[in-house]
Order: structure tokens, then C-alpha cells, then sequence
């Protein structure tokens, strides 16, 4: 099961946080804090894995952005690798060709993602076609919501 | 009116405009009407873009902070209207200054109002504030539930996922309660989107509540036979958490799981996914949905695992997929790497296990790091079951200990070490010595352990051993390990004649390097004893191999310079001057310096250093007589090896283990004390009595694994060169104290300090061996406690001695306060950290509370009520045949309580083990204390997770600050 998903910029700004596990606020900043400079520090050569306390660390950098996870010890570091990759696939499709300003500007559609891929910390659908179908109906629903609500608000509704 | 979600769309063409929009034109009407009405209604908050924008325009962090103090005030006013038509936007920013690191609890009840919104809109960034906002440790977190309840009940498939996914994210034991008959219920739902999602949502309830497994069990039968992939890896997820969670499900699904028995129908869907024809949306570099494999290939090895039917069935398919995996891709290693360690894990064929051997040698070569990284993580996890094999592979690990990647060379050290035998001992030793030298500190003393540890097993001679010993001490430097001081000083003491005299001249030579008595003090310490003891061979013994003997002069010159050296820890002094006081007897001319530099002492600031000059001046007064026989030669220490525990649990060297043991024989004197020789198991009835007033109720058996851990000298040590948390453990020798007082009557005669006791001529032979084996220890505050009982049976105490190794590190301590009232106050400043670092704590008598009993696994909280906090003292016993290993046990107390955790006294739990740590717990306001214990640990290297509740514990009044 993943603990936690990191998303962070090559400054050492965090873009996303996801969070499976309840540790205090206190903690997640001291976690974020030192695997940030921990993986920063790391030179691009390196492998993507990490033993960190008690867990694993999996880790890989696109282009500006660090994509870190954190799983148990049975977890396989190499399928968790896919699922940071698949996840980079689902952005790229979402937004087209994605770069680290739509994760800022569009943070809450990325967390909207990835809860469509993962629930818990473990995968739930495979298929990038089922997850985008579902991001799409979920926008169209609000969308029509919108427009409703403005059109209700000037009184043509 | 519910512009949260804004897009400059406008400014791009609609050819340009690549964004996935299905409403692209009436996002633009929205728009138009959404600014027109802006204009008419003022104030309008910022909107969130602008928001980013504004931040991100901040050039200094003040400045950021301004805009951001700015937002929130406005956002926290906001807030206190009622029905504020802006929520959903103004919960977005506060998520966005939520993510910049900024406080935005004030907006958890806000989500929980968009929550109960019937807007979608609401929902969805109302659960995602939940999500990021809440988690168990806020008391709110419970009024959602309410909430998601309902949203389980939606016709909305959507707001029914958004209901599943926050339940996923911060389910709490008591949410997982209300809510688990709606997810079972959700889990038969027809609508596939739904089905997956409950089914995850059932996991994580089984993850925080074990005892809902019941209910879903049901539920679960028919997930195999469907067609959708997520429905499918969703119930193997499930499936393998329930499997490894209970061994009794485990079997349920065996036997029985709906139409077709488990193990074929999973080696049928794998088939599919390998033989199958190309399916484009789950494809994934040319294999077949990796993730679902995975998982497949995971729950084979559970249910495989010492399964041997089970294994036969699954054989063919693990070759399949060992054979037919592409391998060119990480994905293809993805899944090999799963099936490797599903071979080895489960009873497969000989030919299989060669094959998955040979897959991670092709690993080891791979160009991947990350491959590598694998590779010899689980030759790590293999190389018990097939050494042969992975010896194979020996020289490509030994290059990976020059790998620029810490990750890769911690793995290839462990992998290293499982690999040294009685044939490869010396070109083992002689690469690691090489990565010992340029290793990072965090290596080093792991890795210098280690290295002492094989050559203790493998060493082919003992002049071998003597010199790998030395060299590892020089390339170690001040890393070592107090285990490799004591363990080289056994050694040396254990050794022929001629074998002492050449290692003490190879030590001698080795301190006559510059810097090496400060950047290699335990060097320093073992070559001291070693010279104080062996003094006379040194100087005046058979000299064979033409060793350039230092005069007396030079020698006391060179004791001079480590004695003054601001450099030298006290410690190393300690070793010198005790070194020093033996040399008096041993030299034959320099009597006199030597008695100045002593004397000298006599004043130090440190005080026992200072305790030890003035008892050794002692010596050279009124006590003469006495020197030579209190001096003399220490007896031949008995080497006892304890086997590190790199067996069973996938050879990772413990850091708790100690790997080697010195037990409490030498003290015990020459004869009489069969009870302390190294074999703890055979303890008499007495310790036992001990034990049980010490609180544990069955220690014995688990005793050998605490003598390991805090063997005399080593505990001793520890006390000497840790100094910190001063203020812990006072009650607890206090209570030891009183416990010892009371059963073990020990002689009490009035507390004299030290030497003086000695005067009674014959116990000084006694006194003689103790203080051979004091010396060793470096213990000052122990010669005074010590020969306070001398006089009337010195061998009890000294049998005493021995038994409390057994109890722990605290009860060695406990007796230097009995024996020196003089300076007691001082030794327990400097006792105290003892029982803390040492992680053995005794729990005193009380209430017990029983937190788990099951499968003879026994966890129990005696609460302690203080003045500033409350100790609790866990122990856990393990009565069961199995060994427990990997235990950990995480405790969470409500919000009001604040929960500090001290280190556990070990990780493994033999049969009959015990495991004991202390808790303490503050509270900050008026409440009752429950506990929440989660109890992990692995059995037969299958993980198990127990959690429990309790409650019961004494009222508390909140700390005033």
C-alpha cells in the first residue's frame, strides 16, 4: 500500500500531497522537509529507491517535477515506478502535454486524478481510458452546474 | 454563480485551445455571464487564479506571507457568514495555502458543509478539502461521517465515488465501524465504477479494523470471475490483505471460494494476460496490464507459500511468465522481479529456483540502477534458500559496494555478509576492509560489526583473526561499536601467549601513528588494555619477531599524551588509567611516574576519573601490599558467540541485535558460579524469583535474547558514553532498588568506600577478579559499588551481578547506587540514561491492562500515574512455539493526550519471549485516555497486524504549562 504521494518542484516546492496514512500536520511537514533535501541532494544517476525509516521510498523526476511515493516493505519498487508513470500519463492526456504550471494553477484536477486512479493507496483502475472517462463526466457535471446556477442568478431560469 | 473554476479559455483561438474541454462553448457563456454579474456584486473574493498569481508574483517569503495573512483573514470571515455562495472558491484557495505549508484548520468545518451541499461542485472540493484537511486525529473528522453516509446512498454514481475515495483516504476505526455494512453493500453494486471503488473502500476498512473481515468475505466470491480489470485487481488487493491478515481466511479461500477454487482461477486470468492478444487500454509497453499481474503474482505467493499443492498448480504459469516476459522495459522487469520472489517463495521446482536465480544475475548486470537495486535486494531475500547460487554472482556484488549510490551499497554490504564463508573468508575480508576505509560513517559501524562478527565465525587462524580485528578497529575509526571493543578485548584475552605479546606490539605500533589515538579511540582503548595488561610480555617477554620495544619512559611518555589529550574521550582515559594502574605492577622502573600521573587524577574535573585517581593512589600508599594481587592478570575471558540473526528474516543485520556477547563469567570468579555461564537458559530458581519480582512473569526463556542485548560491559559502556535524557529513569532503578532490597537481602553492610572494604585479606583474591573484570567494563562507579558486600559473600553479589545481566541494563545500574552513598547523586545523573537508551525498562507492579491475548501472543499496559505524565509499560510476551519477528507496536492516544514512545527493547520475540517499552503519556486537557495499539510482526515471514483498543487507564490531570 502507498503511504503518501509527493509532488515537488526541483526548488523544493511541494505541488501535491496525498496522504493515505494519518500522521499529525506536524509530521507530514517534517517527512515532506527531509525527503525533499534527502531526494534533492540525490544526483540524477542514482537508482529511484530510498530505505527510509521503515518504508520504501520510490521516486522520479519529469522534467521540473519530482514524482515521490512511499510504500511498505512488500511493495514491489518497480511496479510503483508504473504507477507514478501512469499517473504522469493520465496528466499529460488531461491537460495536454502537461507541465509543472497546470499541476499549480489546476492542482485541485490533479488530485481529482489521481483519486480516480488510486483509492487508499492502491491501484484502482488500469485502464487510462476508464480513468479520463470519468474525469471528463465528473467535469461535464459541473459544468452544467454552473451554467444553471448562472443562469438561475441573472433570472433567466 | 459558482465561478470557483475559471479558465482563461477566452484568450485562445479554439483551434489553439488544447485543454480537454467537452463544454468548451458554454464555459465561455458562463464566463461572460459570470463576469457581468461580478461587476454588478461587490465585493467579489479574488478568484483563485488570481490567488496563485498573486503568490507567485511574491518575491520574498514576507512578502508571500502578506498576501497569504491577507487571504486567509479575508477567506476566515467569509466564513462566518452564513450560507456564503463563495465557500467552494474560497476552500480552494485555502487548499492551495494549505499546500504552501501555511495552518488552514479553520476551514475543516467549511468542507464539511460543502460536503452536505447538493451540488456536485460542493461535493468534490468539499471532499477533497476533507481529504487534505482531516484525518483520525481530529476530532471533527467524525461528523463526516453522517455525510458520507448519504453519499453512499446517492443515485449519483459520481458523488457515490467521491463518497468511497474520502472514505478510502481518512478512514478512522470508528468511520470504518458506521460505515462498513454501506460498503459491503456498494461492493455487490452492478455499476462496475462503483464496485471497485467500495471493494478498495473495503481494504482499507479491513486495514484499520481487522475484525470487519466477516463481513466482506461474502462479498468477495464472485470478484475473480469478472471481466473488468479494476474490479479485478481490486478483489486481488482485497483478497491478499485478508489472506495475509489471517491465516484462517487464508484457508477459507483455499478451500472454498465460490465457484472455482482460488489458485486456478488466478493462474487463469494470468494466462489470459500473457497469451492473451494485444488489448490496447490496458497495454503498457507491449505487456498486459503490469499492475494486475503484479498483484496476481502477490497473491500466488501467499497462497503458494509452504502450500506444496498450491505450488504445483501455480508452477507452469510462473515459468510461463518467467519465460515470456519482455524484458527490454522496466515494466517487464516490473513483473519478473514479482515472480522471482514468488519462486523462492512458495514450494516450487528445483529448475524453477535456478531460473529465478538466474533472472536476478541477468538483473545484477543490468544497466538500470534500479534494476540492480532489486537485484540484489532480493538475492538478499534468496541467498538462504540457495547460497550456491547467488555465490555465483559474488564478484558483481562485491563491485556493487563501489557504487556512487548509498541505496546499492547498503544493499550489496548486507548481501556481502550472507555470502562470507569458511572458503572466501579472506577475499571477503579483504574487499570489505577496502569499502570499510572509504565508507560513509553511516556505514561504518554497521559494516565493522558485521566484519568482526564473520571473522569470529569463518577466522581460518587466530593470528588471522587478530590482525582482521586490528584492521577493522583502524578503518573504522571512532565508528566502532562498543560491541567490537569488548568483543577484540575477548578475544585477545582468549589467545595463546605468544599470539597476546604480537598483537599487543601490533597495537603499540598501530598508536604510534599520528592522529590515531583521537580519530580511532576505540583502537585507542582496546591497545591500552591490551598494553596494561599484557605489560610485561610487552616490554620484557620472548621477542621473536624483533619488535623495537619503547622504554619505560617513552611508554609512560606516550599514556602522558592520551591522559592529557583534550582529544580523548573519557571513556579511552578511563581504559588508560586503569591500563596505567596495571602497568605500576608490570614495568620495573617507572614506578614512580607512574604513580604521579595517577595521583594527578587525583584532582580531574571529571568525576570518575577523579574517583579512580584517588583509588589508585590508594594503591600506592597505605594499600601497597594490596597492588600486585588486585592487579593481577585477568583470567582467560570465555568467548561465547551468539549467531547474529541475518538467519530467517532475510539476512538484514538487526541494528538492535547485538552480535556479540561477553557474559558476566569473569565476574562471577573462578569457580562457583555455574549459573552465569553463558548458557542464561539455565538459570536457577533464584533468578527466576528475581524475574518475577521484576515484573515480567516468564522471562527465562526469552533470557538468552536479553543477555545478547545488554551483556555487563556493554551496558556498562553505554552508561559511560551516552549522556542524555537525564531525567527518565530515576523512579526505576528506585523501584529495582526497593525490589532488590526486599528479596534478594543483599548483605548490607554500611557503605564503605571501595578499597577499604578490601582490607579483609581474604576476600582480596575476589577482589581481585572483579576488578579484572571491572577494568575491562571501564565501570568507575562500579569499583566502589562493588566491594561494598565483598566482605561477607562477594560471590553473591557477583553472582547477582550476573543474573541482572539477565534482566537487563537498568538492574546493573541499580546496584552502584547501593553500594556508594557517597556519590550516589552523581552516578545516577550518569545512570539514568541507561535504562532509557538501553530500551530495557522494568515494569513496575500495577494494574495490568490486557491489550491483545491471542495466538499466545500477550500484550500488556501497566499504567504508572506521575506528576507530569503517565508511564505506561507495555510487555509483551510470547508464549506461542513460533518466533515473532520484525514486532513493532504503534500506539495512538486521543487528541487531547500527547503520546511519546520510547524505543522498544528488541524486535524479535523468540518463544516465551518478552519485549517491553515505555510509553508516556501527557495530557492536555480534562479527558479519559484510550489507547489505540496496532501490533505488527512477522510470522514464518508472513506479516500480520493485530489492532486493539484500551481503555481503563487511571484518570490524569492535565500538565499546566
Amino acid at each position: 500500500m502507498m503511504l503518501f504521494m509527493l509532488l515537488f518542484s526541483r526548488q523544493g516546492k511541494l505541488r501535491l500531497q496525498k496522504w493515505y496514512m494519518a500522521y499529525p500536520d506536524k509530521t507530514k511537514k517534517k517527512i515532506t522537509r527531509e525527503l525533499v533535501t534527502t531526494i534533492l541532494a540525490r544526483k540524477p544517476k542514482m537508482c529511484s529507491f530510498l530505505e527510509w525509516k521503515d518504508c520504501k521510498i520510490v521516486y522520479k523526476r519529469y522534467a521540473s517535477l519530482y514524482f515521490c511515493c512511499a510504500i511498505e516493505q512488500n511493495d514491489n519498487e518497480l511496479l510503483t515506478l508504473e504507477i507514478i508513470h501512469r499517473y504522469v500519463e493520465l496528466l499529460d492526456k488531461y491537460f495536454g502535454s502537461v507541465c509543472e504550471l497546470d499541476i499549480i494553477f489546476n492542482f485541485e484536477k490533479a488530485y481529482f486524478i489521481l483519486d480516480e486512479l488510486l483509492i487508499g493507496g492502491e491501484i484502482q483502475e488500469t485502464s487510462k481510458k476508464n480513468v479520463l472517462k470519468a474525469i471528463a463526466s465528473q467535469d461535464l457535471l459541473q459544468e452544467d452546474e454552473a451554467v444553471e446556477g448562472t443562469l438561475r442568478d441573472i433570472g433567466l431560469l | 454563480m459558482y465561478p470557483y473554476y475559471e479558465q482563461d479559455w477566452s484568450v485562445l483561438p479554439p483551434e489553439n485551445n488544447r485543454r480537454f474541454n467537452p463544454a468548451f462553448n458554454m464555459a465561455t457563456i458562463r464566463q461572460a455571464f459570470t463576469e457581468a454579474v461580478e461587476r454588478v456584486r461587490m465585493p467579489t473574493p479574488t478568484r483563485l487564479r488570481d490567488l496563485i498569481r498573486q503568490i507567485r508574483a511574491a518575491r520574498t517569503a514576507a512578502e508571500e506571507r502578506a498576501v497569504v495573512n491577507k487571504e486567509c483573514a479575508y477567506i476566515r470571515s467569509t466564513f462566518r457568514e452564513e450560507d456564503s455562495v463563495w465557500r467552494c472558491r474560497n476552500i480552494a484557495k485555502l487548499l492551495y495555502i494549505h499546500m504552501l505549508g501555511y495552518p488552514a484548520h479553520f476551514g475543516q468545518l467549511e468542507c464539511l458543509k460543502l460536503t452536505a451541499s447538493t451540488r456536485f461542485t460542493d461535493k468534490r472540493i468539499g471532499y477533497l478539502g476533507a481529504m487534505l484537511l482531516l484525518d483520525e486525529r481530529q476530532d471533527v473528522h467524525l461528523l463526516i461521517t453522517n455525510c458520507l453516509k448519504n453519499d453512499l446512498n446517492s443515485s449519483t454514481q459520481f458523488v457515490v465515488g467521491l463518497a468511497l475515495c474520502t472514505l478510502g483516504a481518512i478512514a478512522s476505526p470508528e468511520m470504518a465501524r458506521d460505515l462498513a455494512s454501506e460498503v459491503e453493500r456498494l461492493m455487490k453494486s452492478p455499476n462496475t465504477y462503483i464496485r471497485k471503488k467500495a471493494t478498495l473502500c473495503a481494504f482499507r476498512v479491513i486495514r484499520r479494523v481487522p475484525e470487519l473481515m466477516e463481513i466482506f468475505l461474502p462479498a468477495t466470491r464472485s470478484l475473480l470471475s469478472e471481466k473488468n480489470h479494476g474490479i479485478l485487481i481490486t478483489g486481488v488487493t482485497l483478497i491478499t490483505e485478508m489472506c495475509e491478515n489471517s491465516s484462517d481466511t487464508l484457508m477459507h479461500f483455499k478451500k472454498d471460494s465460490g465457484n472455482r477454487e482460488i489458485v486456478p482461477n488466478l493462474v487463469r486470468i494470468l494466462k489470459s494476460l500473457i497469451l492473451g492478444g494485444y488489448s490496447p487500454e490496458h497495454d503498457v509497453s507491449g505487456v498486459s496490464d503490469p499492475f494486475l499481474q503484479v498483484k496476481i503474482l502477490r497473491l500466488l505467493r501467499i497462497l503458494g507459500h509452504n502450500d506444496p499443492d498450491a505450488s504445483e498448480a501455480m508452477n507452469d504459469i510462473l515459468a510461463q511468465v518467467a519465460t515470456n516476459t519482455e524484458t527490454s522495459k522496466n515494466v517487464g522487469n516490473t513483473i519478473l522481479y514479482e515472480t522471482v520472489l514468488s519462486i523462492m517463495d512458495i514450494r516450487s521446482e528445483g529448475g524453477l529456483r535456478v531460473l529465478a536465480v538466474n533472472i536476478l544475475g541477468r538483473f545484477l548486470l543490468n544497466s538500470d540502477k534500479n534494476i540492480r537495486y532489486v537485484a540484489l535486494n532480493t538475492l538478499l531475500r534468496t541467498v538462504h534458500a540457495d547460497t550456491s547460487a547467488v555465490q555465483r554472482h559474488r564478484t558483481t556484488i562485491l563491485e556493487c559496494l563501489k557504487d556512487p549510490d548509498v541505496s546499492i551499497r547498503r544493499r550489496a554490504m548486507e548481501l556481502s555478509f550472507a555470502l562470507i564463508n569458511a572458503q572466501n573468508i579472506r577475499t571477503m575480508t579483504k574487499e570489505l576492509l577496502l569499502f570499510l576505509e572509504k565508507a560513509d560513517a553511516e556505514f561504518k559501524a554497521q559494516c565493522s560489526s558485521g566484519m568482526i562478527l564473520a571473522a569470529e565465525r569463518y577466522s581460518p587462524n587466530s593470528r588471522w583473526h587478530l590482525d582482521t580485528q586490528l584492521s577493522v578497529l583502524i578503518a573504522a575509526g571512532n565508528y566502532v561499536r562498543d560491541d567490537v571493543v569488548s568483543s577484540t578485548i575477548q578475544l585477545v584475552s582468549s589467545s595463546p601467549v605468544p599470539e597476546q605479546t604480537y598483537i599487543t606490539n601490533r597495537f603499540w605500533e598501530s598508536l604510534q601513528v599520528s592522529n590515531h589515538c583521537e580519530d580511532k579511540q576505540p583502537l585507542l582503548q582496546v591497545a591500552v588494555w591490551a598494553i596494561g595488561e599484557y605489560g610485561d610480555l610487552f616490554m620484557y617477554g620472548a621477542n621473536e619477531d624483533e619488535f623495537e620495544r619503547p622504554t619505560e619512559s617513552d611508554l609512560i611518555a606516550v599514556y602522558h599524551k592520551f591522559l592529557t589529550s583534550a582529544q580523548v574521550s573519557t571513556t579511552s582515559k578511563q581504559y588508560a588509567l586503569v591500563s596505567l594502574a596495571k602497568l605500576s605492577t608490570r614495568l620495573q622502573q617507572c614506578v614512580e611516574e607512574i604513580q604521579a600521573l595517577i595521583t594527578s587524577f587525583g584532582s580531574h574535573l571529571n568525576v570518575d576519573l577523579q574517583q579512580r585517581g584517588v583509588e589508585f593512589t590508594q594503591l600506592f600508599g597505605s594499600y601497597k601490599h594490596l597492588r600486585p594481587p588486585l592487579l593481577e592478570k585477568m583470567p582467560a575471558m570465555q568467548i561465547s558467540r551468539i549467531s547474529s540473526q541475518n538467519g530467517e528474516s532475510g539476512g538484514s543485520f538487526d541494528d538492535n541485535s547485538p552480535d556479540v556477547i561477553e557474559n558476566g563469567v569473569e565476574l562471577g570468579g573462578s569457580s562457583t558460579h555455574p549459573l552465569i555461564e553463558s548458557n542464561m537458559n539455565t538459570m536457577g530458581d533464584n533468578t527466576n524469583i528475581l524475574l518475577d519480582l521484576l515484573g515480567s512473569t516468564d522471562l527465562s526463556a526469552g533470557a538468552s535474547d536479553l543477555a545478547m542485548a545488554t551483556d555487563l560491559s556493554n551496558s556498562v559502556h553505554k552508561k559511560n558514553t551516552r549522556n542524555a535524557n537525564n531525567d527518565a529513569t530515576v523512579s526505576n532503578n528506585q523501584d529495582l532498588l526497593d525490589l532488590l532490597d526486599l528479596d534478594m537481602s543483599a548483605p548490607t553492610t554500611t557503605p564503605v568506600m571501595g578499597i577499604n572494604m578490601a582490607a579483609d585479606p581474604s576476600s582480596a583474591a575476589n577482589m581481585n577478579t572483579m576488578l579484572g573484570g571491572l577494568d575491562l567494563s571501564g565501570f568507575g562507579g562500579g569499583i566502589d559499588a562493588m566491594p561494598n558486600s565483598i566482605p561477607t559473600n562477594g560471590n553473591d553479589l557477583a553472582s547477582m551481578l550476573g543474573r541482572l545481566n539477565v534482566a537487563g541494563g537498568a538492574p546493573v545500574h541499580a546496584l552502584a547506587p547501593l553500594g556508594s552513598d557517597v556519590n550516589s547523586s552523581s552516578l545516577l545523573g550518569e545512570l539514568n540514561p541507561t535504562a532509557a537508551s538501553n530500551n530495557v525498562t522494568v515494569p513496575p507492579q500495577g494494574p495490568k491492562l490486557t491489550a491483545l491475548d491471542k495466538n499466545g501472543l500477550l500484550v500488556q499496559l501497566v499504567p504508572v500515574p506521575g506528576s507530569d505524565c503517565m508511564k505506561i509499560f507495555m510487555t509483551t510476551t510470547n508464549s506461542s512455539d513460533n518466533t515473532l519477528e520484525q514486532y513493532v507496536l504503534q500506539a495512538a492516544v486521543q487528541k487531547s493526550f500527547k503520546l511519546q514512545m520510547l524505543t522498544p527493547s528488541g524486535s524479535v520475540l523468540p518463544p516465551g519471549g518478552v519485549i517491553t517499552q515505555e510509553m508516556r503519556v501527557v495530557a492536555t486537557s480534562n479527558a479519559v485516555l484510550r489507547m489505540r495499539l496496532r501490533i505488527q510482526y512477522t510470522l514464518d515471514g508472513q506479516q500480520l497486524v493485530e489492532q486493539t483498543e484500551v481503555s481503563g487507564f487511571p484518570e490524569q490531570q492535565p500538565a499546566h504549562e
